[in-house]
């Protein structure tokens, strides 16, 4: 995590996609509405979460800033650094990796010139390498965005960065 | 072909919208059990021999029967889509073709259990899915099947889908709960069990989405009719992911009569394998489950031809059987190479690992930097031991089921193919540009004994 000392706040749209979310709970048990909290936060902090922002989550549920950190850094979808436009998430376990994930990974690796976990310096794309995505079948794949494009070869992992560097590929 | 229950419109156009799906009958089944008790429900689905499908296996009317009912306080059913398994994409399949068919399985469900909020905690990764299932849950609203009073009975029901935050270990029920509420997916102690004190200390069912969808065709045939298909304690259909070095990769409903050899080869399913190469293993159910040995997986030990189904997979128990765990079926070809293999999956659990107990934590971590050292040719005869060693000490030794899921890919891949691993230690520079191969492994051989 990086230390920051500015504030944070939600604007009013995003304060009424909270709301509406903490109302699915029974009274007394908004704190379950956290993760689906984080990755609004999250996406409306271009792609990270910052101190700031996680202070930000605790005001507004009213708990502990340490019960916001202890969340986000636990589960693997959270950025605790700030990362590129387009984050790769490659998967590689097993089933993956009997259909080429490595290929997709190292192909990735020096046509950015970048190492697992590093953004290149343009600020573009983020390489992450990701755990079992439940793809599987459709493998080797990577996560974009929302999506998932699966069924990868060197030269759709080709088309797809040409694809975010004109801006022309769909996130969200 | 098998009987499909599931699957059975999977492939009709805009079966994803209530139109289509009620045009095919859907929507009957929760005609027909809003006219029935809840008991007499929980009486089909204990009929039904159903076992659910997220990997243990564990009946399902049997579970739903032990939900503690104390007066005034509210119970939950909670879907468990968190499917990380490696090797397991079904419940995301069901769901994004056939999402309907979750929703009407989870109001039957949620009536018959007496639940009035339902969940569905989905890994957050399938990003896409939730807006799938929340217009299902609109559609089936507008119809009247789900909200207040439905189909007139006075029944209120309201449905959430929560996003999950990227961790494997939120599939384990108790775990989810906890990310339910917002904290760390730590696996609780158990007992109490869900059953008493689950979602916000309410008694609470974690069921499946697969098992929670095979309700709908229960109800509609009758636990007795459902019991019928199948053999023996694997009643019904299943479906299978099947995903690895095969030529069809997919999901398929199967139901549990047919064999591992016609699975994999016959053109109804996987369709064989890419470029006439020969099997060499098989991790059936999940990357959990024991590999086997292509030997030891198209026969049992004693040489009986082996089906996809929960006993028969099973047979020779861990020594020379696996199980049929969530269905998450991944094939390996001749040219794959089973440290590497077993190396990504010690990383997953490692990864994976919530930390909790000690002999996870380490145990899982000290397993990835041994395989890596062997993958990478750097391994000693001594580091295959300590492997063993350092598996059946994770094995049974924490709080959740985690650690022995850790531990068995690790167990059998040794038990199994133990000359491969030598082999890497004796050739640590011909096993970094080459693979060890077949062996014998598609031969019909005996493990062992002293390595069992
Ligand atoms: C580490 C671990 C991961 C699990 N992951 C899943 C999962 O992704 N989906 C699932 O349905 N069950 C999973 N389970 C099993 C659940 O704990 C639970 O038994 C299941 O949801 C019960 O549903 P069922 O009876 O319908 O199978 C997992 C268990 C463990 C120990
Ligand atoms: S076995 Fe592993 S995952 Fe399960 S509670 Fe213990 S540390 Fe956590
Ligand atoms: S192993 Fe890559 S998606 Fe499952």
């Amino acid at each position: 995590m990086e230390v920051q000392n500015s504030t944070y706040q939600f604007t009013e749209d995003i304060l009424a996609e909270m709301r509406k979310l903490v109302s699915r709970y029974p009274e007394g048990r908004e704190k379950s509405a956290l993760i689906p909290i984080l990755h609004i936060a999250q996406k409306n902090n271009d792609g990270w979460l910052s101190v700031p922002v996680m202070d930000a989550v605790a005001e507004f549920l009213q708990i502990q800033p340490i019960e916001v950190y202890e969340v986000a850094t636990f589960y693997t979808m959270f950025n605790m650094k700030p990362v590129g436009k387009y984050v790769l998430e490659v998967c590689r376990t097993g089933p993956c990796m009997l259909r080429g994930s490595e290929k997709i990974l190292d192909h990735i690796r020096t046509t950015l010139q970048i190492k697992d976990g590093e953004t290149t310096s343009d600020g573009l794309f983020t390489l992450k390498p990701a755990e079992c995505l439940g793809a599987c079948g459709y493998a080797p794949m990577l996560q974009l965005g929302k999506y998932y494009h699966e069924n990868l070869d060197v030269q759709k992992v080709d088309e797809l960065l040409a694809q975010c560097k004109s801006g022309n590929i769909k996130l969200d | 072909m098998s009987k499909k229950l599931l699957l059975k419109n999977a492939h009709v156009e805009g079966i994803r919208f209530l139109k289509a799906y009620r045009e095919n009958g859907g929507y009957s089944s929760l005609e027909k059990a809003m006219k029935m008790s809840p008991d007499e429900i929980l009486e089909q689905v204990k009929a039904s021999g159903l076992r659910g499908r997220g990997g243990a296996g564990f009946p399902t009317g049997l579970k739903w029967s032990f939900l503690a009912k104390p007066e005034g306080v509210p119970r939950y059913l909670v879907v468990n889509a968190d499917e990380s398994e490696p090797g397991t994409f079904k419940d995301r399949y069901l769901m994004e073709y056939l999402p309907h068919l979750l929703i009407e399985g989870m109001i039957i469900s949620s009536f018959c259990l007496g639940a009035k909020r339902s969940y569905i905690y989905i890994r957050g990764e399938y990003s896409w899915i939730p807006d799938i299932l929340e217009k299902a849950i609109e559609e089936a609203k507008e119809a009247g099947f789900l909200g207040t009073n439905i189909l007139g009975s006075g029944y209120d029901l309201e449905f959430y889908i929560q996003r999950g935050g990227g961790a494997y270990i939120c599939g384990e029920e108790t775990a989810l709960l906890e990310s339910l509420e917002g904290k760390r997916g730590n696996p609780r102690l158990k007992p109490p069990f869900p059953a008493v004190k689950g979602l916000w200390e309410s008694p609470t069912v974690v069921n499946n989405v697969e098992t929670i969808a095979a309700v709908v065709p229960i109800i509609d045939i009758t636990g007795a009719q459902y019991a019928k298909i199948g053999v023996g304690k694997s009643t019904g259909t299943k479906l299978i992911s099947a995903c690895g070095n095969i030529n069809k990769p997919g999901v398929y409903e199967i139901d549990m009569t047919i064999s591992v050899e016609e699975f994999i080869y016959s053109e109804d399913y996987c369709g064989g394998i890419p470029n006439g190469k020969r099997l060499k293993a098989c991790i059936p159910g999940g990357s959990s489950v024991p590999i086997v040995p292509a030997n030891l997986l198209l026969k049992t030990i004693s040489g009986e031809t082996r089906y996809m189904n929960y006993e028969s997979l099973s047979d020779g128990g861990f020594v020379s059987g696996t199980m049929m765990g969530s269905g998450g079926f991944i094939v390996l070809d001749e040219d794959q190479c089973i440290v590497e293999h077993t190396m990504t999956l010690a990383r997953f659990y490692n990864h994976e690992s919530c930390g909790q107990c000690t002999p996870c934590r380490e145990g899982t971590g000290w397993m990835y930097k041994i395989l890596k050292k062997i993958d990478s040719g750097y391994g000693e005869m001594k580091d295959i031991d300590l492997l063993w060693d350092i598996q059946s000490k994770i094995e049974g030794n924490t709080i959740c089921p985690l650690g022995d899921a850790a531990a068995w890919p690790v167990a059998a891949a040794i038990r199994h193919f133990r000359d491969e691993f030598e082999w890497h230690v004796r050739e640590p520079q011909l096993s970094q540009t080459q693979n060890y191969g077949l062996a014998h492994y598609a031969d019909p051989i005996v493990p062992k004994p002293e390595l069992v």
